[in-house]
């Protein structure tokens, strides 16, 4: 009797505990909108749904090491993850995932993000911002010949004939060098501007100069721009480039006539500051100059701005951003701790990008996208829709099915049904487990299996009944005798849950949680409930003759 | 009382041979369209892609679709619809697409995209799902789904192992072997993708199968300590004729789950839902008549020393 009080004690504390645990809460969420984020105050159960049942983004990263490698990449990635992190916290999502995964990549996981491609960006973008003095020495223009000549000589321009051919088939090409030579930024050295008249290789027909262009930058047609960038890949020719000079491409391109031109920027190598003194970026609108990101360095990087930028007043600084000069104006006078990078075309929301990865800081290392889904809201809420009707289907089909088998015993097995749907859930929602569709799929799987252990009691129970032992011994042994197999069962699942946990992905993880919780609760729900429930029976029912079973 | 297949005595050992003979074929159907008609078709999980599940607003034309996508250079992209004649899933996994991706995993997908919206206009389709997998990862994921069969089937031979002698242990693990190979199988000629859900399914299979095998097995070596000198054939049909009951029952409720997943949860749950279904019917077959034989086989083989069984089987 006391055991069965001490029984039945243990079922209340469970109910409740479950009950509790599946409570529906006030949580508070930050939520990003109409641009501001705002605090909302939801009342909701607290079960944790995952990215395919919500809908959102999953992002894998890795760092890119196509462009050299990259020494020490765990303490590296621990760097970029902080970037990531902070990064997403001001971007504005609902509860964020960002972690890194073994020692190369780093998960970060959206919900409810609706512009993918936008939030790609901001995680993935280096931000790496640099300024950088453009060449005032025409080392571009003395060295045409000397590039030309390299891709004749390396075989890598098999016939400049044709090649010159075609660049003197474009119309715009006249206002490029020619029209610069004769310009009055030309008047610097005039053997150089014969020597570029001279070689008809790709660099001279292709690379041209606007009359009255800041120095150290020049014109090439959109068109050729990727021919262009695979010579300036090329060893022999990087090694040809003038010692303490860079080449590098403009961000956007120019319309002249009819043709888009980007620009190619010659740069002093050495920046004259970094984006690592940067405290604060913020977007703007400018009449005039349209939209910009104005910025503010701390004390030490505006000293080393001021100096340096009155060393160079008259000068052009270029404004380099992830290795594309965005501008390249004129220093008027000395710079202190504010500047401003104009945007180009790109609008509001693009500089509001930038500036929040500016404040974030820039990546220690270029990372790649390795893997990324995408679902939809409505995709996913359609899927916990459908998913919840299968189960309703399933618990409806499974409860008739042992009503009408097992009569009596049949509601037993059902109550103790009911008692394991309510605690896989509360298990789920006290470990903080993540519900995903193939979650959802193995608890209706579970429903139909949970009764499995009521199934062996019950044709455990008959037949010790057949063999004329009265209804409590009989119900005694049933358990007793079937509780081996139960037991066997359930462990030799349960290992192949956490093979599937430890090897599985967010979703598949997922399913094997529910295995998992679905395989104890049926252990307290179907066995140890139900062995009570026949015990409170046979307790009000002494001296008991015949079970419903 | 309600009972079902209550009592029987049914020789289901006896029919071991046609049993073998319908599943070898079976899996030689399954396996030989696997080598004979290029392999199984494997999900982007492991191949590394791009799948795209899109919501035109107006059913568009397949072929209009497919020119709009080979324009945009994604050549052989399998389109596909899915529920209506709305919903398209276009999966692009060929070689140079995943190459592709090893430079950005998303860059396919924001292709297709931009190619879609050139030619449908902005608002003609919505984007449901997409998921693009680069190439390491998707190499990765396939070891990893590989790994887990693997340590999943030694983990489970260990323990049955520890639980039942080594005779039993082999039988399972057999039986175990079999299932796995009918289930790829039918997953190859309902050409059903393998995906991580799939392989989620095919291990979950295995555990339900190993259930079946393991409730029998119980039951066998409970009635060995009671029926010393019942012959072993007679002892295995008792034991499988008397969990009868519980296979039928628990099979109705497990079916009645894994159908109505199949019929009503959705498409993406679809391939895990038929695994399932199908695993509910060849771990009872493999109980019966792979385990159980093979037992039979092996307890004659190598008799137990100790106890004077009548081990051989009258000819079927």
């Amino acid at each position: 009797m006391t055991n069965l009080k001490y029984r039945l004690l243990t079922i209340v504390l469970l109910v409740l505990a479950s009950v509790w645990a599946l409570y529906p809460r006030t949580v508070v969420e930050r939520v990003k909108r109409d641009g501001v984020f705002v605090f909302d105050t939801i009342q909701r159960v607290p079960l944790k749904r995952g990215l395919d049942l919500v809908g959102g983004m999953h992002l894998t990263l890795e760092i890119d090491e196509s462009k050299g490698a990259v020494a020490n990449k765990s303490e590296a990635l621990d760097r970029a993850l902080t970037v990531v992190r902070s990064r997403i916290d001001e971007f504005g999502v609902a509860e964020p995932v960002v972690q890194k995964i073994g020692n190369d990549r780093i998960a970060v996981e959206l919900p409810g993000i609706d512009d993918p491609d936008r939030a790609t960006a901001v995680v993935q973008k280096a931000a790496w911002l640099q300024f950088q003095i453009t060449d005032k020495t025409q080392a571009f223009e003395r060295n045409v010949a000397r590039f030309d000549g390299i891709l004749r000589d390396k075989g890598i321009v098999a016939a400049a004939k044709s090649d010159s051919g075609k660049g003197a088939a474009k119309p715009a090409l006249p206002n490029l060098f020619a029209a610069g030579d004769t310009g009055k930024k030309a008047a610097g050295d005039s053997s150089a501007a014969d020597s570029i008249k001279s070689s008809n290789g790709p660099f001279a027909t292709k690379v041209g100069k606007a009359p009255g262009s800041d120095p150290g930058m020049f014109m090439v047609a959109e068109s050729d721009r990727d021919e262009i960038d695979a010579y300036l890949q090329h060893p022999d020719i990087q090694a040809a480039i003038p010692p303490g000079k860079q080449i590098k491409w403009g961000a956007d391109t120019i319309m002249a006539g009819n043709v888009a031109y980007r620009g190619l920027y010659v740069l002093d190598a050495r920046p004259i500051i970094t984006g690592d003194y940067l405290t604060d970026a913020k977007p703007n609108t400018v009449p005039g100059e349209g939209t910009i990101v104005e910025f503010q360095l701390n004390n030490e990087g505006g000293r080393r701005f001021k100096s340096e930028t009155g060393k160079h007043v008259r000068d052009y600084m270029a404004i380099v951003l992830d290795d594309r000069v965005m501008s390249a104006p004129v220093i008027q006078s000395a710079i202190g701790t504010r500047g401003q990078i104009t945007m180009g075309g790109s609008g509001l929301q693009a500089a509001q990008d930038l500036a929040l990865v500016l404040r974030a800081g820039a990546l220690p290392v270029p990372l790649i996208v390795a893997d990324r889904r995408t679902i939809g809201a409505s995709l996913g809420q359609d899927s916990i829709d459908k998913s919840i009707r299968a189960g309703v289907v399933a618990i409806v089909a499974v409860v008739l099915i042992m009503l009408v088998y097992y009569r009596g015993s049949g509601v037993m097995a059902v109550a103790g049904l009911v008692l394991y749907v309510l605690y896989t859930l509360a298990v789920l929602a006290g470990f903080g487990a993540t519900l995903t569709l193939p979650g959802l799929a193995g608890f209706v799987l579970g429903i139909g299996i949970a009764v499995d252990a009521n199934v062996l009691i019950f044709e455990r129970i008959r037949e010790e009944l057949d063999h004329g032992k009265s209804v409590r011994t009989a119900i005694d042994e049933g358990f007793k005798h079937a509780m081996t197999a139960i037991i066997d069962t359930n462990v030799s699942t349960a290992l192949t849950a956490l093979v599937l946990y430890q090897y599985g992905t967010g979703p598949v993880k997922g399913f094997a949680v529910t295995l998992l919780a679905g395989l104890a609760a049926t252990l307290v729900a179907c066995v140890f409930s139900v062995r009570t429930f026949y015990l409170v029976w046979l307790n009000r029912n002494r001296g008991v003759e015949s079970l419903s079973i | 009382m309600l009972r079902i297949l209550h009592g029987t005595n049914i020789d289901f050992i006896k029919y071991w041979r046609t049993a073998a003979v319908l599943t070898v074929a079976f899996i030689f159907v399954g396996i030989g369209s696997a080598l004979f008609k290029g392999g199984f078709p494997l999900s982007i999980e492991f191949t590394g892609g791009t799948l795209m599940q899109l919501e035109f607003t107006t059913a568009p034309d397949v072929s209009k679709l497919r020119s709009t996508l080979d324009a945009a250079g994604i050549r052989g992209a399998e389109i596909t619809t899915f529920g209506s004649s709305r919903d398209f899933t276009i999966r692009a996994q060929e070689p140079e697409q995943v190459a592709a991706q090893a430079a950005g995993a998303e860059k396919v997908a924001t292709q297709i995209e931009a190619a879609l919206r050139a030619a449908y206009g902005e608002g003609a389709f919505k984007v449901g799902r997409v998921e693009s997998v680069g190439p390491r990862v998707g190499a990765e994921l396939a070891r990893g789904a590989v790994y887990a069969i693997l340590i999943s089937f030694a983990v489970t031979l260990a323990y049955l192992a520890w639980r039942f002698e080594w005779r039993f242990g082999l039988s399972a693990v057999l039986a175990t072997a079999h299932d796995i190979l009918t289930t790829i199988a039918f997953i190859k000629l309902l050409h059903l993708e393998i995906s991580l859900t799939v392989i989620a399914a095919i291990l979950t299979v295995i555990g339900y199968s190993l259930n079946d095998t393991i409730i029998i097995f119980d039951r066998v070596r409970e009635n060995l300590h009671k029926n010393r000198k019942m012959p072993f054939y007679d002892l295995l049909n008792l034991s499988v004729n008397e969990t009868l009951p519980r296979s039928i029952l628990t099979h109705a409720t497990t079916l009645a789950a894994t159908i109505s997943l199949l019929l009503l949860a959705g498409e993406v749950i679809r391939p895990f839902a038929w695994v399932m279904s199908f695993g509910i019917f060849t771990g009872t077959f493999s109980s019966v008549y792979v385990a159980s034989p093979i037992l039979m086989w092996v307890e004659n083989k190598y008799p137990r020393a100790n106890e004077a069984r009548g081990t051989t089987r009258p000819k079927p």
